[in-house]
């Protein structure tokens, strides 16, 4: 957009010139932004571009150390997020803002909350609760059900519920969907553009291309802390956009196959009958080395449980599990990491279940090795040293240095810290659970890379994705579970979006398409 | 999953803490010589409201992921405090009791500028503070003595109507009247809120550092109302530093007791007050086996395991490992 286009729309939010410094890093330097009633603006860049401290400033979260933000052409400051929102800026954070032990109603109204003689009315709060999750397309949510208690993408579908509770002018989505299944998706954009249509202004922060094609009216580019470029959405092709945020050519984002031939090994990972409670059903399945398997499906239909039943997470589980072969009883993580099976599980929250955010860089990825450099109980400082050095090279992992708390990093190479942590066990069977949700483009391609570098050295790798490129570009086979249940096997070119979509909706076409490989 | 579930779910541990108590309620009035009297049962009540005002005050700062060390020493220092004031005619009693609870509201917002402004751990802040009040009260009452208006004591500690203990009605007020608009109102919400998930709750809009201020603040009037009926029931005052620090100790075996969890933004002061009574409980339940009093610490440790083991049970069950840590 011209000087001239941007001074001729009268835009209700507009950011000039501003700038935030954490320690030395620039997060952010000289950004521009111009929010419009009535449009959906697309923000794209890979993570540490800036698009997480830009939506803080916005949100009240941080504050900016230079220039100034006008809001109906006044200027403001929002000195918390309680000023952000009272303004009529609402965010849906991809780190969740819930409260995991109170209510979906406390929850959703918990900026406002209804009263009669100064006590929160809980009768109102609830009725306020169920029309947001009405708007959100979230009905299925109870409003007395614990946050805690609900699986990932109910929650974040609280979350969305939430912000709109508020009533916002402006809402910003920050990785909204990225844990959603895809008839939530679908429900999330009907409501976008009705708001769109009544008048709100939307920020919408994605790393899936086709989201924005399908929703953005304009689009913003940031990278290493500057806006590129701002366009009309759908001027530019996917390509030219990748390339604005990576600053490099894109290509080849998936690693090549290999032949089909080349991995008819003998198989490394067998489960035969596994079954745990109703979650579970009669799961039979086998990876062979130098395999990758995909799961797909829809989101909760017991993906998650089958990777912690092989990892021994999960207590009362049916069938059995043989290792090259030889059935084997793993009852805890410690015996599915021991070298018999040599198993390693990337979790998918990685703040919680993969590492300990305040320690640093070089002690999170030492842990799950320490035995491996260590004798007699006593840790050899320079073979841990020399690995962890291996490990931040293979990975390109970006740090300030190895002290840092491992919680300062980015997401992308938090996540590669959690990778890195496992590969120096020299796993040979590789469980991967969701692992690139929230990652940025440049990041996720490295680790396509690395899982078909791990299966050509050998390892077995099942691999749970909820982004169906990501089964179709990286996996020899998926498996499509539904209500517990394995209910297709796609192979090859059989991979393909609709036969991966019908079978995870269980429905008619899934069994022609596969079969046609 | 109908209403009532839901309902359940919410008052879990509540629940746990009443069944815990009257499991061991029962076989303390089983083996009682007298049964359940008017008498025994007004005893048991004053023993164990001086304890459930001591829990409620620890709850409040639970439930902001903290925890209180001084609510003991609190509840010696308005002890010799109103040992000095709350005496005379009735209108300079009544305003001795408004001194006293005045009193330990400051002891608790000193804890809370401490925690919330001066960023210290809360563990440290009060193990500081509770020195403190216990050397006021030390100053206050070097030697035990002093003396509390005894029609008002008497009142207080007695019957009302000849069978319900008024201590016990007095426990319901403070329930009523400080505990459930609490609960209820928005500064509660955000000690909750703080308690779960302080980021969220700070992204979310919500005014953590008052909710903790009024939890703080709340916790030590509590602890004062403690101290009043310390002083109604021995009618004097007494810097006993042991009293307190084994009130502090048991405060939070009982919260535990009540289904309150110690990383904070779960539990509810009434389940907190069933825990102190069930607390209480294994003390007395000494008495009527006969135990040979050198056996009683070390027996009284053990039944108080049993109790809280009974409380985790839940745990057993759990069938994905990971929620053991949750």
């Amino acid at each position: 957009m011209t000087t001239a286009e941007i001074q001729a729309t009268s835009p209700l939010f507009r950011m000039e010139g501003v700038s935030k410094r954490y320690g030395g890093v620039r997060a952010l330097e000289n950004a521009k932004l111009d929010v419009e009633a009535g449009h959906i603006h697309a923000i794209l860049g890979e993570n540490g571009a800036g698009k997480s401290t830009l939506i803080k400033i916005m949100a009240g979260v941080v504050a900016a150390d230079e220039g100034r933000m006008l809001l109906d052409g006044h200027d403001v400051t929002f000195r918390s997020p309680a000023a952000a929102s009272a303004a009529g800026i609402a965010c849906v954070f991809q780190e969740l803002s819930l409260i995991p032990d109170l209510s979906v109603a406390d929850n959703i109204a918990i900026a406002n909350p209804p009263r009669r003689f100064g006590l929160i009315d809980r009768r109102a709060q609830r009725a306020i609760a169920a029309e947001a999750l009405a708007r959100a397309g979230a009905d299925d949510i109870h409003p007395r059900a614990a946050v805690k208690d609900l699986p990932l993408s109910r929650r974040q579908m609280v979350e969305i519920a939430k912000a709109l509770a508020s009533k916002p002018r402006i809402l910003i989505l920050d990785e909204a969907t990225s844990a959603l299944t895809a008839g939530d998706v679908a429900k999330v954009f009907a409501v976008l553009k009705r708001l769109r249509s009544e008048g709100l202004a939307l920020l919408y922060i994605s790393h899936r291309m086709h989201e924005i094609a399908e929703l953005a009216d304009t689009c913003t580019v940031f990278r290493n802390g500057r806006n590129v470029a701002s366009f009309r959405a759908g001027t530019r092709s996917d390509s030219e956009v990748v390339e604005m945020m990576i600053g490099r050519e894109y290509s080849n984002v998936f690693p090549p196959k290999p032949q089909r031939a080349a991995i008819a090994k003998p198989p490394r990972l067998e489960c035969r009958n596994l079954g745990w409670g109703d979650r579970l059903r009669d799961i039979s399945l086998s990876v062979a080395e130098g395999e990758v398997v995909g799961l797909g499906g829809l989101d909760g239909q017991g993906q998650r449980d089958l990777l912690l039943a092989l990892f021994g997470v999960l207590r009362g589980t049916t069938g059995s599990v043989l290792i090259d072969g030889a059935p084997m009883t793993i009852a805890s993580p410690a015996a599915a990491r021991a070298s018999r099976s040599a198993m390693a599980l990337i979790p998918e929250d990685r703040k919680t279940e993969g590492l300990m955010l305040p320690m640093t860089v070089r002690e999170n990825l030492s842990f799950a090795a320490l035995d491996h450099v260590s004798r007699g109980g006593i840790i050899d400082r320079s073979a841990e040293e020399q690995l962890i050095d291996e490990m931040v090279r293979l990975l390109a992992i970006k740090t300030a240095g190895l002290d840092i708390p491992v919680g300062a990093l980015s997401g992308g190479n938090q996540q590669k810290v959690v990778i890195a942590k496992w590969l120096m066990r020299n796993p040979r069977i590789v469980l991967l659970n969701d692992p690139t949700r929230g990652i940025d483009v440049g990041t996720k391609q490295e680790m396509y890379q690395l899982l078909r570098r791990l299966a050509d050295a050998g390892a077995a790798i099942l691999f749970y994705s909820t982004d169906y490129d990501e089964l179709i570009g990286c996996c020899d086979r998926v498996l499509v579970l539904y209500d517990g249940r394995i209910v297709r096997e796609l192979e090859g070119r059989g991979i393909t979006e609709h036969a991966l979509i019908a079978s995870a909706l269980n429905v008619e076409g899934g069994d022609r398409e596969g079969t046609a490989a | 999953m109908s209403e009532w579930r839901y309902w359940l779910n919410e008052q879990r541990g509540t629940l746990m803490g009443l069944a815990i108590f009257l499991l061991m309620f029962a076989v303390y009035i089983a083996n009682h010589p007298a049964g359940l009297t008017a008498n025994v049962a007004q005893t048991a009540a004053n023993k164990g409201v001086l304890f459930a005002f001591v829990a409620m005050a620890q709850t409040l700062v639970v439930i902001t992921a903290g925890i209180d060390l001084s609510v003991g020493m609190i509840f010696i220092l308005t002890n010799c405090l109103a040992s000095w004031i709350v005496v005379g005619e009735p209108l300079p009693t009544a305003l001795g009791v408004v001194a006293v609870l005045a009193a330990g509201m400051v002891c608790g917002a000193i804890n809370g500028l401490l925690v919330i402004y001066g960023r210290l751990q809360p563990i440290v802040a009060t193990i500081a503070t509770g020195a403190v009040y216990f050397g006021l009260a030390l100053l206050l009452r070097p030697f035990p003595g002093g003396s509390v208006n005894e029609d008002l004591a008497d009142a207080l500690t007695g019957r009302l109507f000849g069978v319900i203990p008024s201590s016990l009605v007095a426990l319901a007020a403070a329930v009523l009247l400080v505990w459930l608009p609490f609960r209820r109102s928005r500064l509660g919400r955000a000690a909750y809120a703080a308690g779960s998930s302080e980021q969220a709750a700070f992204m979310s809009g919500v005014p953590i550092r008052r909710g903790k201020f009024a939890a703080y603040t709340l916790a030590g009037l509590l602890a004062a109302m403690g101290g009043l009926f310390l002083t109604f029931f021995t009618y004097t005052g007494e810097a006993a530093y042991a009293s307190g620090s084994g009130y502090t100790l048991w405060s939070i075996a009982a919260v535990v007791l009540g289904g309150v969890s110690l990383y904070g933004g779960r539990g509810s002061a009434v389940g907190a007050i069933f825990g102190a009574f069930a607390a209480r409980t294994t003390g007395d339940m000494l008495f009527v086996f006969d135990v040979d009093p050198l056996w009683q610490p070390l027996l009284q440790g053990v039944v108080l395991m049993i109790a809280v083991s009974i409380g985790s049970l839940a745990l057993l069950r759990v069938r994905n490992r990971l929620d053991w840590f949750q």
